[in-house]
């Protein structure tokens, strides 16, 4: 085998036939357009990872080298991933259970999102193939973490997004001195675009021609959560859902470690889905009972970075929860943004509208009795909340203005110490 | 897909239901049921057919009725996201 190459990472392999392919830029099956994912020699993974070895290596997603597809190290990203897991003890007696736990990515390195975890798989893997271009189909995120990394990997990038996102989302790519491309059209019209513009010009695409090496880095997540409860897997997940990709992986994530014996096998681990119910094709499809997924024509709502009408991997996520006895859930705005304001006022974590939907969704599925109040649940919280400001602008009150003077202060808060007292 | 109809992008076909004309361009152009259709006889999971722009999973599938005139569009799903 040539030294240059992973012993590891093996090959691409079809979900659907399991026609084998060699590791290049390709995504989709020629027989039957199936989405290609990495595949691993797990006994030789087994031989030289340990929880031991994993606990020696620096606190990024790249303790996990060995299960993530790219040949050599890491060039792009290195110190992505490990972001905190919180015990979030005052939003668990909020919503009545036991043992609750935030994955907060929020505070990934460097864009504030779960996507700095793909986007350094899939830029490594890129310089690797010898790319000089990158580029993405993004709801915002994506388009950010492409944009900084690229930057700082001296490769030039195109960010192509709906042209009506946040603004922050916005800015926090032009500012890494990107091409911004807004479109006039959804997600699902960018997507399109961005696949005709990866067949004709040869580019790096994340999610597109590079997919199947950008949606590995989502497994460092799970496995992060495992570690970090101790080489333990929570009872219940709960994760957003735009194409489905996230949940697939965590579920990965969490199935490669027990087949590694990294924690224990035979777990039950229940994953659940979160979408906001204005654009909920998958939850749709699930609650139907059916695993075929309607399209979302026009989304609706203010989970931007949630808005995939048509989700490339709605029907294996539907699978997932089905096979870990898990539930789809989604929420309305108002619940998003209810969603929002009580993981900040309980713990202290700002996250963006996809944050809100996956509380507001836990919320719910602890209701409806599909997460026992007395088993450990760890909520994704996938995004910064200084991303979205639009979303809850003028829905958490408003700062009480005065002059600079003692006499006003006290007035303005006199009825408040007294009740405080 | 192109390769199995001499690199037309429109090709006409005859039958009265979607089912029928697959078959049919099956006939005329050997090799594309299997491209389009699992085992089973199902289409594949990441292939989509539209009759006038609408899917036909949210028709009668395969037995979705066609007519004189009509236009059906033969789309592999799109990953992205």
């Amino acid at each position: 085998m040539d030294k240059n190459l992973s012993p590891y990472f093996t090959h691409l392999k079809c979900r659907e036939c399991g026609r084998k392919y060699p590791k290049e830029a390709v995504h989709v099956c020629d027989f039957d357009f199936g989405p290609l994912e990495a595949a691993y020699d797990y006994e030789a993974i087994r031989s030289v990872l340990s929880r031991k070895v994993i606990e020696s290596r620096a606190e990024s997603m790249w303790r996990y080298r060995e299960l993530l597809p790219i040949d050599g190290e890491p060039t792009v990203g290195t110190q992505v991933g490990f972001t905190p897991l919180v015990k979030a003890d005052r939003l668990a007696a909020r919503l009545g259970v036991r043992e609750l736990y935030i994955k907060n990515d929020t505070v990934n390195y460097p864009t504030l999102s779960f996507k700095d975890r793909v986007v350094s798989v899939a830029l490594s893997r890129a310089r690797e193939m010898g790319f000089k271009v990158v580029a993405c189909a993004s709801t915002g995120n994506l388009a950010n973490s492409v944009a900084a990394n690229a930057a700082s990997a001296g490769l030039k990038s195109y960010v192509l997004i709906p042209a009506d996102l946040e603004q922050g989302k916005v800015l926090g790519s032009l500012v890494y001195g990107t091409n911004v491309i807004g479109i006039h059209g959804a997600y699902d019209q960018v997507n399109r675009l961005c696949s005709e513009i990866a067949g004709k010009y040869g580019w790096g695409f994340v999610n597109v021609n590079l997919r199947p090496y950008y949606a590995e880095g989502s497994k460092s997540m799970g496995f992060e959560i495992a570690e970090q409860l101790g080489w333990k897997l929570p009872r219940h997940t709960v994760v957003p859902m735009a194409s489905g990709s996230l949940l697939t992986k965590i579920n990965k994530a969490y199935t490669e470690f027990q087949m590694l014996g990294l924690v224990d096998a035979g777990q039950s681990c229940t994953i659940h889905g979160a979408q906001a119910a204005g654009c909920a094709p998958i939850s749709g499809a699930f609650k139907r009972g059916t695993d075929i997924v309607k399209p979302v024509q026009k989304p609706n709502t203010i989970a931007k970075s949630l808005a995939i009408g048509t989700p490339a991997d709605g029907y294996y996520a539907i699978h997932v929860m089905r096979q870990t006895g898990g539930a789809a859930e989604d929420c309305t705005d108002e619940e998003i943004v209810e969603g929002i304001r009580l993981l900040a006022e309980c713990e202290g974590i700002f996250a963006e509208t996809a944050g809100g939907v996956t509380v507001a969704c836990a919320k719910k599925l602890i209701e409806a009795g599909k997460i026992a109040t007395d088993q450990s649940t760890v909520l994704c919280i996938t995004g910064n909340g200084l991303k979205t400001q639009e979303a809850i602008l003028g829905k958490c009150g408003e700062a009480r203005l005065i002059k600079p003077s003692l006499r006003e202060f006290e007035e303005l808060i006199a009825g408040e110490v007294a009740a405080a007292q | 897909m192109r390769k199995l109809t001499n690199d037309q992008e429109l090709v006409e076909a005859a039958g009265a239901n979607i089912g029928e004309i697959i078959e049919n361009l099956e006939t005329s152009y050997p090799g594309i049921k299997e491209r389009l259709c699992d085992q089973e006889g199902n289409v594949r999971r990441f292939v989509n057919i539209f009759l006038n722009d609408e899917d036909i999973r949210f028709m009668d599938d395969k037995a979705t009725a066609v007519k004189e005139g009509d236009e059906i569009s033969i789309v592999p799903a799109i990953a992205g996201g």
